[in-house]
């Protein structure tokens, strides 16, 4: 697994590529939160396009990191998404917090 | 009903061995030919049967998780299996959103996605002695 960070305006676009579970979970843990610390970051985006396999490991991860975005005030979105992780984020409730977009600059509108 | 295949696999309870499960039920599936879908579906519950054991049976210590899987003409049946603490409560385990280690980020969704993903889901448990899931699923675009 990689992990992969841009930006656009303020907004903190995270990829993951590869497989997200609990083995990878610790380092897009690790590393999002260093970005997401530093100052410029309002809103995060999780780009799915390059994601071969998330489990339920990669919900709390997701989770996580939208927690630590919204005590900053922020918001998060997630794009690109297939249908097995469609799956998992609309089992867990996640996609109720975290909308799911189309790509990328649909997100940035929607926030 | 006799199985047409069987596999058994041993490996230790560390968390780089979660894709290289996955990967090899994935692999022993594919000889009955089911669609991409129906593949991903067994990953992502090898994938959480082995996670819990390696979090929740083993707390990271080191121990052996066994997978054992039975192919049938059009249906697998499969066993993760774990010598750790053994769960306690199992219908509470088996709750959405229900975790014993939140501080871990967890989401509490692993047997939810089990149970979505498969047709069956049987836990076998005891205290201190370990705990054994049993998966099973029919692969529809076999029938």
């Amino acid at each position: 697994m990689q992990i992969k960070f841009s930006t656009k305006g303020s907004t903190l676009i995270i990829s993951i590529i590869g497989e997200l579970d609990h083995h990878s979970a610790e380092t897009v843990r690790r590393k999002a939160d260093y970005e997401i610390m530093k100052s410029t970051t309002k809103n995060l985006i999780f780009d799915f396009s390059q994601t071969t396999f998330m489990d339920s490991s990669g919900i709390g991860v997701i989770m996580g990191r939208y927690k630590n975005i919204e005590k900053l005030n922020g918001k998060a979105a997630a794009v690109n998404v297939n249908d097995q992780i469609a799956r998992i984020f609309e089992m867990s409730g996640l996609s109720k917090i975290i909308p799911i977009c189309d790509n990328i600059d649909s997100a940035i509108k929607m926030m | 009903m006799q199985p047409i295949n069987e596999m058994k696999l041993e490996f230790l309870s560390k968390s780089n061995n979660e894709s290289f499960a996955r990967v090899v039920a994935a692999a022993f599936v594919s000889q009955l030919d089911p669609t991409l879908d129906e593949i991903a579906d067994i990953k992502t519950a090898v994938s959480e049967a082995v996670t819990n054991a390696i979090i929740h049976g083993y707390e990271n210590s080191i121990g052996y998780v066994k997978m054992h899987c039975k192919l049938y003409e059009d249906s697998v049946e499969i066993s993760i299996s774990d010598e750790g603490k053994g769960i306690e409560d199992i219908e509470l385990a088996r709750q959405p959103l229900y975790t014993s280690k939140p501080e871990l980020e967890r989401s509490g969704m692993g047997f939810t996605v089990m149970e979505s993903f498969m047709d069956k889901v049987e836990v076998i448990s005891q205290k201190d002695k370990g705990t054994c899931v049993k998966m099973y699923k029919t692969f529809n675009s076999l029938k």
